[in-house]
C-alpha cells in the first residue's frame, strides 16, 4: 500500500499566516490537491513548494487566483516546450 | 560603487508619492519575481534591483536621506556616523549600505517571509539553478566533480549515464530560508557537449567508420574506435557504402544500472581510391568490362 506524507490545512496556515480560505479555494481551481480524513484537512507534503510558491504569487505580488491559474498554466507551458526544445536540439545535433 | 537611481529603477520622477513607488514595485515585482521567471538569471538580478530601490524608497526615513544626500548618500551616512554622539537617533544607523548587501538580502527573503512589521511567517529558501558542462566521455564515467554555486564549493558525484538537459536536485543547498524556514534546493543541470567521433541518442551512440574499397568488397577485419577502446570488428564481403552495423552494449553507460549500456551503432563509409596508376586502371576497366 502506498503511503503518503499529509500536512494540516490549518496548521500551514497558522504557520505561514495565511487564510484557509485561500488553500481551499486554490482546490476549488484545481491548483491543489486536498485530502479530507474524519472531517480535517490535509495538503500532500510533496505539494508544499508549489504551494508556498502559489502562497507568494498570492500574498506579495497580489495576484488573485485566476491570475494565477493563468501563470501555472503557462509556466507548465513553458517547461513542456522548454524540455521538447532541449529534446530536438539533441536529435538536430546528430544530423549537424 | 556605482550609484543606482532608485526612481529610475521603478520608472519613477523624484516626486513620485508612496502611492506611485507601492503600484510601480508592485508591476515590476509581479513581471520578474523568479516564481513566474524560472531559471532566467537576468530577471533575477532585476529582481535584486527593484527590490533594494523598493526597500529604500518605501522607507519615509531612507528615502528623505536618499533624496538628501543623493549619489553622495552612502558617503553622508558615513559622515553623520563619525560625528554622531551617543544620543543620536539609530533609524540612521539601519540606512541600508548596498556596499555590504546584507541588509538587501533580509528585504529580498522578507519578499518571500514578509518582512518585520507585516508577516513573520517562515518560509523556505529560494531555489539555485546551476549549469554544469561536461564532455560526453566525462558523462560515460562516475565521477567526482566540484562545482561552485554562489561562492560555495559543492563536491557531487555525478552517476555514469547523465543526459543532456538532465537535473539534479540537491536538497538543502539552495538559499537559506527566512525567519528559520528551511533551505531552498540547488537545481543542477547537466549540459553534455557533443564528442567529434560519436553522437548519442539516448542511451546509443552512433559513429561513422571509414573503409576502403578492398575490404568493403573483399571483407575483412578492421579495428573499431569505441567509448572505452577498440574492437576488432569482421567486416562482410561486399558491404555496401551506408551500411550499420549494431555493436550491442557498447554504447553510452545506462543512468545508475550498473554494467547496463546502450549500442554502438556503426555506419560504414566506403572509401573509393584515388590517385590510381595505370595498372589499377587497367584492372578496374577490366572489372567494369566483366560486369556489364
Amino acid at each position: 500500500m502506498q503511503q503518503a506524507d499529509l500536512i494540516v490545512i490549518t496548521e500551514f496556515c497558522r504557520h505561514y499566516n495565511i487564510e484557509f480560505t485561500f488553500v481551499y479555494a486554490l482546490k476549488q481551481h484545481g491548483l491543489i490537491d486536498i485530502v479530507i480524513i474524519e472531517g480535517t484537512g490535509f495538503i500532500y507534503a510533496d505539494q508544499l513548494q508549489y504551494l508556498e510558491k502559489l502562497v507568494r504569487l498570492h500574498y506579495h505580488l497580489d495576484i488573485n487566483i485566476e491570475g494565477i491559474e493563468t501563470i501555472t498554466h503557462l509556466l507548465e507551458r513553458i517547461t513542456t516546450m522548454q524540455h521538447q526544445i532541449s529534446g530536438l536540439q539533441c536529435r538536430l545535433d546528430l544530423y549537424e | 560603487m556605482d550609484v543606482i537611481d532608485y526612481y529610475k529603477v521603478l520608472g519613477l520622477q523624484a516626486n513620485a508619492s508612496p502611492d506611485d513607488i507601492k503600484k510601480a514595485y508592485r508591476k515590476l515585482a509581479r513581471k520578474l519575481h523568479p516564481d513566474v521567471n524560472p531559471n532566467d538569471k537576468a530577471a533575477q538580478v532585476k529582481f535584486q534591483a527593484i527590490n533594494e530601490a523598493n526597500e529604500v524608497l518605501s522607507d519615509p526615513e531612507k528615502r528623505k536621506k536618499y533624496d538628501k544626500y543623493g549619489k553622495d548618500w552612502q558617503h553622508a551616512e558615513a559622515f553623520e556616523k563619525a560625528g554622531a554622539t551617543n544620543t543620536q537617533n539609530n533609524s540612521g544607523q539601519q540606512f541600508y549600505d548596498g556596499a555590504d548587501g546584507e541588509d538587501f538580502s533580509s528585504f529580498f527573503s522578507s519578499m518571500f517571509g514578509g518582512s518585520a512589521g507585516k508577516r513573520q511567517s517562515q518560509f523556505r529558501g529560494q531555489d539555485y539553478n546551476a549549469t554544469l558542462k561536461l564532455s560526453l566521455r566525462e558523462a560515460a564515467e562516475t565521477h567526482q566533480q566540484t562545482m561552485t554555486v554562489n561562492s560555495k564549493n559543492i563536491r557531487i558525484t555525478i552517476p555514469a549515464g547523465a543526459e543532456d538537459g538532465q537535473v539534479i536536485k540537491l536538497k538543502g543547498y539552495g538559499s537559506p530560508g527566512s525567519n528559520g524556514g528551511p533551505a531552498g534546493d540547488l537545481y543542477i543541470t547537466f549540459t553534455i557537449a557533443q564528442d567529434a567521433q560519436f553522437k548519442r541518442l539516448g542511451n546509443d551512440l552512433y559513429v561513422t567508420t571509414d573503409i576502403d574499397l578492398y575490404t568493403a568488397v573483399l571483407g575483412g577485419e578492421i579495428l573499431q574506435a569505441t567509448l572505452t577502446g577498440q574492437v576488432k570488428m569482421k567486416v562482410q564481403s561486399e558491404t555496401q557504402n551506408g551500411t550499420k552495423i549494431r555493436l550491442k552494449g557498447k554504447g553510452f553507460p545506462v543512468y545508475k544500472q550498473e554494467a547496463v549500456f546502450g549500442d554502438l551503432f556503426v555506419t560504414y563509409q566506403v572509401k573509393i581510391p584515388t590517385n590510381l596508376s595505370s595498372k589499377q586502371k587497367e584492372l578496374f576497366t577490366e572489372l567494369s568490362q566483366l560486369s556489364s
